[in-house]
């Protein structure tokens, strides 16, 4: 009898699909460290279990970020995962009314239409009938959707989209068959039996007054059943397998398991899984622009999981985070490509046996330049020039020798290195007994803050510093009319939280005009020490293009707080560049 | 032969013989070190080089010339601060060339199985 087995493509993909997908939940479970495993019993019975599934459902089916991109590409994706989620509630609903009981062959309520034909009378089944179809065409809509964004993808929002394999083509095509086919399924079935809606009865009628139907009706069903089975099978070795680690993900990272940054466990494996690949990072990435194209974020997702990342792209990455805050997964891309660094250099990090502690100095507190800053030598002078006015006691920590603070080895994956250095530095602060370390670097000021053991002693970067400078009155910065744009420098702004300070500091000097990319979505100078594969010449294509977009609020000069994003701008032959200390020196200047 | 003089045995360089696997693998992944002209000013401006006998200029001389002896010891002292990259009028990457030297050398002395991730 055909109804005896055409549903079993459909059962085994099921099947097969739990199976894997179980089992590598279970293999990434017992991969976490036991300190992430504890995480994850205690969380498991907390308030966080409540919020993740809050959270699933939000982005998971509703995919509430994605709407944040792009109401286009939000919509699709909402109408095909919400709205199949629906077909399967309510058809499960819809089965239980219709047996009058919650148990009944698991196949009937997914091929109900083929089942039930006969005339019925259960409770709401006019409801159900009306309810069933138009969630299918809720869903058709999102599907129709998505063929169109196939050929027109700027429509949402969405200039490149992601290279595909093959096994995701294989997905993607059962994926878009499934609905159609579905739809075919029961409209002819109605055009039969009558079994519908008037809607889908109405449909079915028009098909039949083409030809006889019912010579159509097993085949169809039977491809709806194998449509399915190839998409079960496909989903965990294609892009698709994101819909089930994604969920993962949001309760692990509810239950607090994060990636630890000196090594790659299955964290990194239940965040590279949850990927779909949807090329939201790519348009985010300002690399396009220097025709950098293939070590966007998703990329290195899928080099990982397919295990044939190389160092070109795995290092050809300004580590801006841009792709970190548009991605709708909130995959902790940055992490997980430092993890990745670490663990392909790990074998030649340096010993630094030269260095030595050199001489201390008593001070209230430690002023640290930093190599950019040494580059930039009038930044240093204002900075000194702003200590001298406050009548601060300060010891210039490497005036004339010290070492480097230690991140860009770690930028470049070299932790172990890197931590000679932060040894050798934490020594000679410690020491002067001072109570702050100020920097004017945004790179030394994220490693001094994150990574450096400095109890008692208080980091801070120079536009926290003097604004407090300014708010207790300790310098008059001199108001002008002078317009300008402030650029916030990666490591400052979406790498250590800061946007407040550096404008308010500003706007007692002179006037800041607002820009539509700044904050978490600020440029990239394209000068960053976390890419060691771009050019010089790229690199000046970024910085060229990121003042082209300052250049049409017409200012009078781009102000930044970081050596490094001044010296990459200064090559740019277009506006003026200055730091922040050094706008604040030529403020208190006129005055005195 | 015997012209009456010789070259000091330690200094010369066969430039049909010297091994030239170390720069052969620097110049495929990044080519910018073909256009150093020698300056120094990376090495002036050097950071390591501030704190402890280290000279860049002389280690991409080292490099083209197939000395790679004592070259480990010379290279581990790179702090990778970045400031030779920046200074550089050429526009070589010279962090790059850093990383890459110690990743080859690391490769050559066996310490790191050529995996997938050594392309």
């Amino acid at each position: 009898m055909f109804s005896d087995y055409f549903y079993y493509p459909f059962l085994i993909g099921t099947i097969f699909l739990f199976v894997v997908v179980i089992g590598r939940f279970v293999k990434w479970f017992m991969g976490l460290s036991k300190i992430d495993k504890i995480r994850v019993r205690i969380g498991l019975f907390s308030m966080k279990t409540l919020q993740s599934v809050w959270e699933s459902v939000r982005e998971g089916l509703l995919h509430h970020n994605i709407f944040k991109t792009n109401k286009m590409l939000g919509y699709m994706h909402m109408s095909l995962a919400f709205g199949w989620f629906l077909l399967i509630v309510v058809g499960h609903i819809e089965t239980s009314c219709y047996h009058g009981s919650m148990f009944f062959p698991f196949q009937h309520s997914i091929f109900f239409r083929y089942y039930v034909t006969e005339p019925t009378d259960f409770p709401g089944h006019a409801f159900f009938n009306y309810a069933m179809e138009i969630l299918l065409f809720f869903v058709l809509s999102g599907v129709m959707l998505a063929y169109f964004k196939r050929f027109r993808s700027k429509t949402f929002g969405m200039k490149r989209t992601t290279r595909m394999r093959y096994g995701d083509r294989i997905g993607l095509t059962a994926l878009w068959l499934i609905f159609p086919v579905r739809f075919l399924c029961e409209t002819f079935t109605a055009g039969v039996y009558h079994n519908g809606s008037p809607i889908f009865n109405g449909i079915g009628d028009a098909f039949a007054s083409v030809g006889d139907l019912n010579p159509w009706l097993n085949p169809l069903w039977l491809t709806y059943s194998v449509v399915l089975g190839v998409f079960f099978v496909a989903m965990p070795f294609t892009r698709y397998m994101h819909i089930p680690a994604e969920i993962n993900l949001i309760f692990l990272r509810n239950w607090g398991v994060t990636l630890k940054e000196r090594r790659v466990n299955t964290f990194t494996l239940a965040e590279v899984y949850s990927c779909s690949r949807c090329g939201i990072c790519i348009d985010a990435c300002q690399l396009n622009l220097a025709g950098i194209k293939n070590s966007q974020s998703v990329y290195v997702l899928k080099n990982i999981r397919n295990k044939n990342l190389t160092d070109e792209v795995l290092f050809n990455c300004l580590l801006c985070g841009k792709c970190q805050e548009a991605c709708p997964v909130g995959i902790d891309v940055n992490k997980l490509r430092i993890t990745q660094r670490i663990e392909t250099t790990k074998q030649y990090n340096s010993s630094y046996d030269y260095l030595k502690t050199g001489k201390t100095r008593q001070a209230d507190i430690v002023y640290f330049a930093g190599c950019m800053t040494h580059l930039t030598p009038s930044i240093k002078q204002s900075m000194l020039k702003i200590l001298d006015h406050a009548g601060e006691n300060y010891w210039f920590m490497d005036e004339n020798k010290a070492p480097c603070c230690g991140r860009p080895l770690m930028l470049a994956g070299q932790y172990d290195a890197a931590q000679k250095l932060i040894d050798t530095n934490t020594k000679m602060i410690l020491e002067s007994g001072a109570k702050r370390l100020l920097v004017n670097c945004p790179i030394c000021y994220k490693v001094f803050k994150e990574d450096y053991q400095l109890p008692g002693v208080e980091v801070l970067h120079h536009s926290e510093y003097i604004l407090d400078l300014v708010k207790q009155g300790r310098l008059d910065v001199n108001p002008s009319d002078l317009r300008a744009v402030y650029h916030d420098p990666c490591e400052l702004g979406r790498g250590s939280h800061i946007y407040e300070q550096p404008r308010e500091l500003l706007n007692t000097a002179l006037t800041l005009v607002p820009m539509a990319r700044e904050r978490e979505k600020a440029l990239c100078c394209g000068g960053s020490l976390a890419n060691t594969k771009i050019s010089m010449a790229e690199r000046d294509v970024l910085a060229g293009k990121a003042m082209e977009e300052f250049a049409t609020y017409a200012p009078d000069l781009v102000v930044t707080s970081c050596p490094l994003c001044k010296k990459t701008f200064a090559k740019v032959d277009s506006l003026p560049v200055k730091d922040l200390a050094e706008v604040v020196a030529g403020a208190v200047e006129r005055k005195v | 032969m015997d012209f009456g003089y010789t070259t000091l045995e330690t200094r010369s360089i066969d430039y049909d013989k010297f091994d030239r696997k170390l720069i052969e693998y620097l110049l495929q992944y990044e080519p910018s070190l073909l256009v150093c002209m020698a300056c120094g000013g990376c090495t002036a401006t050097c950071s390591a080089g501030n704190l402890v006998d280290f000279n860049i200029r002389r280690i991409q001389l080292m490099v083209k010339r197939g000395e790679t002896d004592t070259l480990k010891a010379e290279i581990d002292k790179c702090m990778l601060c970045g400031k030779c990259m920046l200074i550089c009028p050429r526009g070589v990457n010279l962090r790059n060339v850093v990383m890459l030297i110690k990743k080859k050398l690391s490769i050559d002395s066996g310490q790191l199985a050529t995996k997938n991730n050594i392309k």
